[in-house]
């Protein structure tokens, strides 16, 4: 693979970054569940949040290239943190780029790009997970403004979001076609935060549950036209499948650079481990795995810096990595032996992060659909 | 207020490995990095930029064409301008040579208030560059500094010493050379990046400069490495065991044994 003098540079800023700044604290950013704020702040000002964002709307200006190594560098060390990258380039930031008026973009999306708002993405319902069209929550409208009411579920960094993208139906009797999405400050009147979610993994952002109760948000508020908001939402996790590849990706290699690490010092029978065949062939195994993972998340990259339609390889790239994610940190874990099972290795933090990639932003089974209807049609 | 910074691109001695028969550095391969004391030069340099409203930074480093890297590097970390001294004639300088041709590209540039060096590079640990600058420019130079601040003309410097440090007020122009515990240098920010690969680099060959060709390079160089080796390693320490009495004696024998005492 060629990479631009830019896009090497970017890797090695953000090696020399997650080595520094993640490796140090990524077990204790587990153990609270939280970032620290310091660190968020460094990802503001290094514009790591937002690689891919236009520089006009607070971004670094760059490419998806540039954005996917960014994700993949820093979930080597933490995927916790990478997530805040993926979501605000993505889910955050990219609807109201894509489908927003100039003045949303100007007060909505700049702050996030610019990390002095934190956003989130709620589209997720009790009753709607993979079936996103069956949409409980209802937006009214009365006079200027729409009237919200409903409870979304498993909202990623939903209880510290400033601003949410939120979606509703507008005309119930439309099916997916009634659905409409909102920029929702979550100052508002009405809004509230349910219950925190205890995850296996990922513990580092939280997943919380979200109550709108008569929140008033203003007309202009809306995203694109009514009855456009599952477009939205497709369109808007089509691209952020590709980030959460990165992010498989980058926990794959993680686990596999810390268990090379381990098998040239633990010694069994006399040798050190990465002496035995049997472990080799592991290696070989888990070493194709993760690369083929990586040509796929690179080529989605790819194809969307050059304006190409990439619904389906970021289905692909998803669904394959996350794959090797769950399989390369499981294996990681295993060549650990006993030791992979505690917390003095990093491993096991990786292999219970890694699971979220198999379910999160639409599920492998879910990718398949997509897929095979790229396929099929 | 107009500064320069001096740096090198160096091998990351992390990565270099030794060649056993040659006793030189094998170089193939080996990322080549920022020098880590130039990293705290330029952050110096730039935390004033960041701080008042006039500053301009400019990057100075002589080396190959690929010396470039570096200098992208410095542009996305916010230096406004970088300058690559770059020649086959500036081929085999040692310190005493580059300092001449570093000097002759300072007084190209004329104006300046402040340069700033890093104390050494990993690769040759001189210390030499940046002193011998000042002596060329004939501007006073504090090396060593590990505090840096500006009260209004006057500039105020701490230079670590073995056992302390001296506090030292010195006027603009002045050379200065940084230690790591100057500061802690920014990493690279992605906008950084994609605005250095919009900037040109000014590159300046030795027809450039206001100085001749035997004052420059291998030519121009009074020492030259004649052998270079890897000491021999240390053999194993040896644990002496048993009472006092007995470690006292077995450790006295030893000693006259070595001819020691």
């Amino acid at each position: 693979m060629k990479f631009t003098k830019e896009q090497e540079l970017a890797r090695k800023a953000v090696r020399e970054f997650a080595e520094k700044e993640l490796s140090p604290i990524a077990g204790d950013i587990d153990k609270t569940g939280k970032i620290p704020e310091e660190l968020f702040d460094k990802l503001a000002r290094y514009n790591y949040l937002s690689v891919c964002i236009p520089s006009e709307y607070g971004g670094a200006g760059g490419d998806y290239m540039s954005y996917v190594i960014t994700v993949e560098e820093l979930s080597k060390k933490c995927a916790s943190t990478a997530l805040y990258v993926s979501g605000t380039s993505s889910l955050f930031c990219w609807p109201i780029l894509k489908f927003g008026t100039e003045e949303q973009k100007q007060k909505y999306a700049v702050p996030m790009a610019k990390g002095e708002k934190i956003g989130c993405f709620a589209l997720t319902e009790p009753g709607a997970g993979s079936d996103a069209a069956a949409q409980q929550t209802t937006a009214v409208l009365e006079d200027e403004h729409y009237v919200l009411n409903g409870t979304k579920c498993f909202i990623t960094l939903g209880a510290i979001a400033d601003i949410a993208i939120v979606f509703a139906m507008t005309d119930k009797s439309k099916g997916l076609r009634g659905i409409s999405a909102f920029i929702v400050d979550t100052k508002s009147q009405g809004f509230s935060v349910g219950k925190n979610e205890e995850k296996m993994g990922i513990k580092g952002t939280v997943t919380s549950e979200l109550i709108f109760e008569n929140v008033k948000v203003p007309k202009e508020n809306l995203i694109g036209k009514e009855g456009q908001g599952f477009k939205i939402a497709m369109a808007t996790l089509d691209g952020g499948r590709l980030g959460i590849a990165a992010q498989a990706l980058g926990i794959a290699q993680g686990a596999m650079d810390e268990t090379v690490k381990y098998l040239k010092e633990r010694q069994q029978f006399g040798r050190t481990l990465e002496k035995f065949q049997g472990i080799q062939w592991m290696i070989a195994d888990m070493e194709t795995k993760i690369n083929a993972a990586r040509l796929l998340v690179y080529n989605t990259a790819s194809q969307k810096d050059l304006n190409l339609p990439a619904g389906k390889e970021s289905a692909m790239a998803k669904l394959y990595a996350a794959e090797v994610a769950m399989d390369v940190t499981t294996k990681a874990v295993q060549l650990h032996g006993g030791y992979g099972y505690t917390k003095d290795y990093p491993v096991e933090r990786m292999m219970r992060d890694a699971k979220i990639t198999e379910i999160y932003e639409g599920t492998s089974q879910v990718q398949k659909m997509v897929i095979a209807q790229n396929v099929l049609k | 207020m107009k500064i320069i910074v001096c740096v090198k691109q160096v091998p990351d001695t992390n990565e270099v490995k030794i060649d056993p028969v040659k006793g030189t550095l094998i170089r193939d391969g080996i990322p080549s990095i920022l020098n880590p004391d130039d990293a705290n030069a330029l952050e110096e340099a730039l935390a004033l930029k960041d701080k008042y409203t006039d500053v301009k930074v400019t990057v100075l480093t002589m080396g190959p064409p690929q010396a470039e890297e570096i200098l992208r590097e410095c542009l996305a970390m916010g230096a406004d301008d970088v300058i690559l001294l770059s020649d086959r004639a500036f081929a085999g300088a040692d310190t005493w040579a580059t300092s001449n041709t570093i000097a002759a590209a300072i007084r190209k540039i004329g104006e300046y208030d402040i340069v700033f060096a890093g104390r050494q590079a990993i690769d040759g640990d001189t210390a030499q560059v940046g002193p011998q600058i000042a002596e060329r420019i004939g501007i006073p130079q504090v090396s060593y500094v590990q505090n840096f601040k500006i009260d209004g003309d006057e500039i105020i410097v701490q230079r670590q010493l073995e056992d302390g440090h001296e506090v030292i007020k010195v006027k603009k122009p002045v050379l200065l050379t940084a230690i790591k515990e100057l500061n802690e240098p920014r990493y690279i920010s992605m906008k950084g990046i994609f605005n250095a690969y919009k900037k040109s680099i000014t590159t300046w060959t030795l027809s450039d400069l206001d100085i001749e060709k035997h004052q420059v390079g291998l030519d121009a160089s009074p020492t030259n490495v004649l052998r270079s080796f890897t000491p021999e390693p240390k053999g194993k320490g040896i644990i002496i065991k048993g009472t006092v009495e007995e470690m006292v004696e077995k450790l006295v024998v030893n000693l006259s044994k070595k001819n020691v005492i």
